[in-house]
């Protein structure tokens, strides 16, 4: 049960301001979710290179030294930037699967929020403010960002269980709701080999999206399934390298407010979230569709299942 | 030969345990008329319960009180977290939200009546307020439930609490489908449908769906209601953790857990026997929650579901529950299923302690009926104070518990005045089996 | 004209203040400015008086109402006018979902498009919709009316009682017991009213009226599938 922001740019001179406007809509969203509090923002790249942001319960041990130590271990540059709990590393492309076994090696207590060439993941436990402050969510820019407040309903109240979950690539999801059938879809998942690290209901909807597309279906494609495969209510908003996707369950009773104009796409839990945003008094609102799979993307070339609407 | 045969022993008619003349009978009953059964009534298979708890009184150790001399308080408060008008019970038993439509006007004003004398509070129903309830009750408490039958700010304004309704313990998760016998001019008038129908109902509210549109919903309440009284939650025992911490989380001032075995509304008996918890199992979980949010005792939890005797109280209080509600035991106490209506129970099919048509409005006793002549067998002053007089025993008999364990108030109880008799409830109630100092699940064994 | 500024003065004053008058009140016209999208603005009021809000607002707006005239200069969230007993609530914009619900009495008018569940479980409310409303609208609908100048979603009027609905133009989906009916000269009146006191000029010929068929009021086992 949660909060749900998310802000597309379509106009990149407001990207300096992704950050400062996503953490607004996020600490409106403070009472819909007081638990934890996590945003994705798809930020600068570097050609080449993989970023895999990574926490840490015991930042002032675990970060010292770590680039170097994995950058011997891989045998290369690695790149590190400390944010607070988190650090983002940069590793050369392709060399993620490998980053990921020597991180377990060197530092056991490290656990992975995301990888991606853009994507970056910051979650911690505590009031969306707090959180928002201790990474200084409100500096950083991008071209798109999603955040999440939680109220959590059966699962615990840790780093882990915050969302947004990193579903793969530069993918990542978050989820209002409550997931009826998660249990065994996590053992079917599971039995498939797909890695679940929590007893989280999103975490097996992020994972089962990451897994129809590891069998080949495109993002749109995987929500689309999603309507039939997973039981309960949820409302999801999911991000890509180049875009941003909105679905509901068919009863669409966990809410979502949209706002387009010239300048962005935004999605809300309540109107509150949006209401600060530049432009937002002309702006086109409405509340996305049942079973209806949304999809913007900077390539703007939505495939025939991401209905661009 | 034949004198053989006579001799050589036959095998005995075994009736099946599995396909019981019971269930059998359901088949036959439900092949002829293609509905599932509805009853009231709650859980009548036999489940862990209070009865397999017994207390520790005090000898060498511990030291216990002087009946009658020594004091032992049973007052408590609920809704001290936000109403400005927490409620004040002199007793920790209130009855439970039964509504007019289920119970007659006498019923309900019998109610009233024997609360108010025993210094509790009583409760509303699905359908609405009606004047002679508000009237005999000193304190009242206004089920704010998903059909909003009767629903409107005038009422909710006259209430000493709200009481949101998620779940009952006998359909937690139902809403379902009640026979239409007795939907009478009033019970239609109050809940705007036409006369005589089959009653459907939902099961989840028409404007919020979980926790964190609650949130939003108590919000709208308390501004509606100038913050003055306790908001109560409401919630049929099924994943007791959870759903205690997230009643908390949206901002309740008291938490009601409903047992299995809870539940004078009329549902399908496959609902009824087949969800939810046994009422013993739910308490502690709910406590932990509380507990684990910091809120033990400052968000009250009310525990309902087969309370039947002061023992019931003072254990449910000892495992850290702040009241318990009653519904059917209040039922007894006015005059349902007394043996002295034995002919008419058979003529319905039934018998004295089996009644549990609620629904269809036939009840000999007069209590569960909307039929003016069967509702005036019951003279509400007269039941009202067998009710007064029930709950006064109830109290007694806790304090009787609690002076003996040496606590000079109910509230004082704990969970180490207790022991079980059987594995299942020491599971459940998280108290060692008599005799030792282990229950299964407990940590370092 | 009294203004209240809700992001300055808080919600615990406006709907206190606006609670407070009575029907001799010489405040009788309020304006309430940056709603934000807030929740539960103008609950509970029970006097004859008329409130503006500029801008839109979160759930509940207008909740519970009596009497008063509450107009939305902006779009609603969850809820507008949720059990309304008498009075009107009037939304420039757009509504979200269970718009009207369980409404007992009074006038809901949404200027611009309803979402899912409008008039979910209305009990005498009338409910009259300028543009669009979305799915399971009416859904066990016992009295009133619900009017819808647009179109209507899937599963309209899904297990009605007694609550009449039209809709002029197309009807995604009829719910469980819903069916068109015949419009009869007195239900013309009805719209007629509705539609003026909406300010719409919609034809009442244009309508379609659906009702219940009144075949879940009883249980039948031929019908279970559609309990």
């Amino acid at each position: 049960m949660c909060g749900i922001v998310g802000l597309f740019l379509k106009d990149q001179s407001l990207a300096p301001q992704l950050g400062n406007m996503l953490t607004d809509m996020l600490i409106t969203m403070t009472d819909r979710g007081p638990d934890s509090a996590g945003i994705a923002i798809y930020g600068a790249e570097t050609d080449g290179k993989t970023k895999i942001t990574v926490q840490s319960p015991t930042p002032d041990t675990d970060f010292v030294g770590l680039a170097d130590e994995l950058g011997k271990s891989l045998g290369s540059m690695v790149g590190q930037t400390d944010n607070d709990t988190h650090t983002v590393l940069e590793v050369p492309a392709g060399q993620f699967e490998a980053a990921r076994a020597a991180l377990a090696e060197i530092r056991s207590s490290v656990r992975i929020m995301s990888r991606g060439d853009s994507l970056e993941i910051y979650k911690e436990v505590g009031l969306p403010k707090d959180v928002a402050d201790r990474f200084n969510l409100s500096g950083m820019s991008g071209t798109h960002g999603i955040g999440h407040t939680r109220m959590a309903t059966e699962s615990a109240v840790t780093t882990m269980g915050a969302h947004p979950f990193n579903t793969g690539s530069d993918q990542c999801l978050v989820h209002n709701g409550s997931l009826s059938n998660h249990n065994s879809l996590r053992r079917k998942l599971r039995r498939e080999g797909v890695v679940i690290q929590t007893e989280n209901d999103t975490e097996v909807g992020a994972a089962y999206l990451t897994w129809k597309m590891m069998n080949g279906a495109t993002l749109g494609e995987a929500l689309e399934s999603s309507i039939d495969d997973l039981d309960g209510f949820f409302t999801f908003v999911v991000g890509t390298k180049d875009g941003f996707g909105v679905v509901r369950d068919p009863i669409a009773c966990k809410p979502a407010v949209m706002a387009e104009t010239d300048q962005y796409v935004a999605f809300g839990s309540e109107y509150r979230a949006l209401v600060n945003l530049p432009g937002i008094e002309d702006a086109r609102v409405w509340e996305p569709e049942p079973s209806t799979v949304y999809f913007w993307s900077h390539n703007n070339s939505p495939t025939t299942h991401e209905k661009a609407a | 030969m034949k004198d053989m045969d006579d001799q050589i022993p036959r095998t005995l008619p075994i009736q099946s345990a599995t396909f019981s003349n019971p269930i059998n009978a359901e088949i036959r009953r439900a092949a002829a008329t293609g509905i599932y059964d509805i009853r009231g009534g709650g859980a009548k298979r036999k489940v862990p319960h209070f009865d397999d708890l017994l207390f520790l009184g005090a000898s060498v150790s511990r030291y216990p009180l002087e009946g009658y001399r020594e004091r032992c308080d049973t007052s408590v408060t609920l809704g001290t977290r936000f109403a400005k008008k927490p409620i004040e019970l002199d007793i920790p038993i209130t009855i439970a939200g039964m509504s007019f439509g289920a119970l007659s006007g006498p019923a309900k004003e019998a109610l009233g009546r024997g609360a108010s004398a025993a210094g509790t509070s009583t409760t509303t129903g699905d359908g609405g307020m009606t004047p002679e309830e508000r009237g005999h009750s000193s304190k009242l408490v206004y089920q704010y439930l998903p059909s909003r039958y009767g629903m409107n700010p005038n009422d909710l304004r006259k209430a000493d609490a709200i009481e949101i309704v998620v779940g009952q313990g006998a359909k937690p998760g139902g809403g379902g489908m009640l026979l239409g016998q007795k939907i009478s001019d009033r019970v239609a008038e109050m809940r705007t449908l036409p006369k005589g129908i089959d009653q459907r109902s939902a099961c989840r509210h028409p404007d919020w769906t979980g926790p964190d549109d609650l949130e939003i919903k108590i919000l709208e309440l308390r501004e509606i209601t100038d913050w003055q009284v306790p908001i109560y939650v409401k919630v049929g025992a099924t994943r007791p953790y959870y759903d205690t911490a997230l009643a908390v989380k949206a901002g309740a001032d008291v938490v009601v857990m409903d047992g299995m075995q809870g539940g004078t509304a009329a549902t399908q008996d496959v609902f009824i026997e087949h969800v939810g918890l046994p009422t013993l199992s739910c308490i502690r979980p709910a406590v932990q929650a509380l507990q684990d949010l910091g809120v033990h005792r400052e968000v009250q939890l009310v525990i309902s579901g087969g309370i039947r005797t002061g023992a019931d109280v003072a254990k449910a209080l000892a495992l850290g529950a702040d009241a318990v509600a009653i519904g059917t035991a209040a039922l007894v106490a006015l005059g349902d299923n007394d043996p002295k209506w034995e002919a008419e129970y058979q003529k319905l099919g039934t018998t004295t302690g089996a009644y549990d048509d609620w629904h269809e409005g036939q009840d000999p006793a007069g209590i569960t009926t909307q039929d003016p002549d069967l509702a005036a067998r019951l003279n509400p002053v007269d039941a009202g104070r067998r009710l007064r007089n029930y709950l006064k025993v109830m109290t007694l008999e806790a304090q009787t518990i609690a002076r003996a364990c040496g606590h000079n108030h109910l509230h004082n109880l704990e969970p180490e005045d207790l022991c079980a008799l059987t594995m299942e409830a020491a599971a459940m109630a998280r108290v060692p089996l008599a005799g030792t100092s282990w229950y299964p699940g407990k940590e370092g064994f | 004209m009294q203004t209240y500024d809700l992001e300055a003065d808080g919600l615990r004053g406006l709907n206190s203040s606006l609670q407070a008058q009575s029907a001799e009140t010489n405040q009788t016209n309020w304006e309430i400015v940056n709603p934000k999208g807030s929740h539960a603005i103008a609950v509970g009021l029970d006097a004859p008086i008329e409130v503006t809000v500029k801008g839109s607002t979160g759930y509940y707006c207008a909740g519970m109402n009596q009497q008063a005239t509450i107009k939305v200069e902006g779009s609603v969230g969850p809820g507008v006018a949720e059990n309304m007993m008498s009075g009107q609530v009037i939304v420039d914009g757009d509504a979200s979902q269970y718009a009207g619900a369980t409404g007992h009495g009074g006038l809901l008018v949404i200027k611009g498009n309803a979402s899912s569940r409008c008039g979910i479980s209305m009990k005498g409310i009338d409910i009259v919709v300028h543009g669009n409303i979305g799915h399971m609208s009416a859904f066990m609908a016992q009295a009133g009316n619900l009017v819808v100048c647009g179109d209507a979603g899937d599963a309209l009027g899904d297990s009605l009682y007694e609550a009449r609905l039209f809709v002029r133009g197309a009807v995604k989906s009829l719910g469980a017991d819903c069916i068109e009916k015949e419009m009869r000269p007195e239900h013309l009146d009805i719209l007629k009213d509705l539609l003026a006191r909406a300010g719409s000029d919609a034809k009442p010929e244009e309508f379609k009226r659906y009702g219940s068929a009144r075949q879940l009021y009883n249980f039948d086992v031929d019908n279970s599938a559609a309990y």
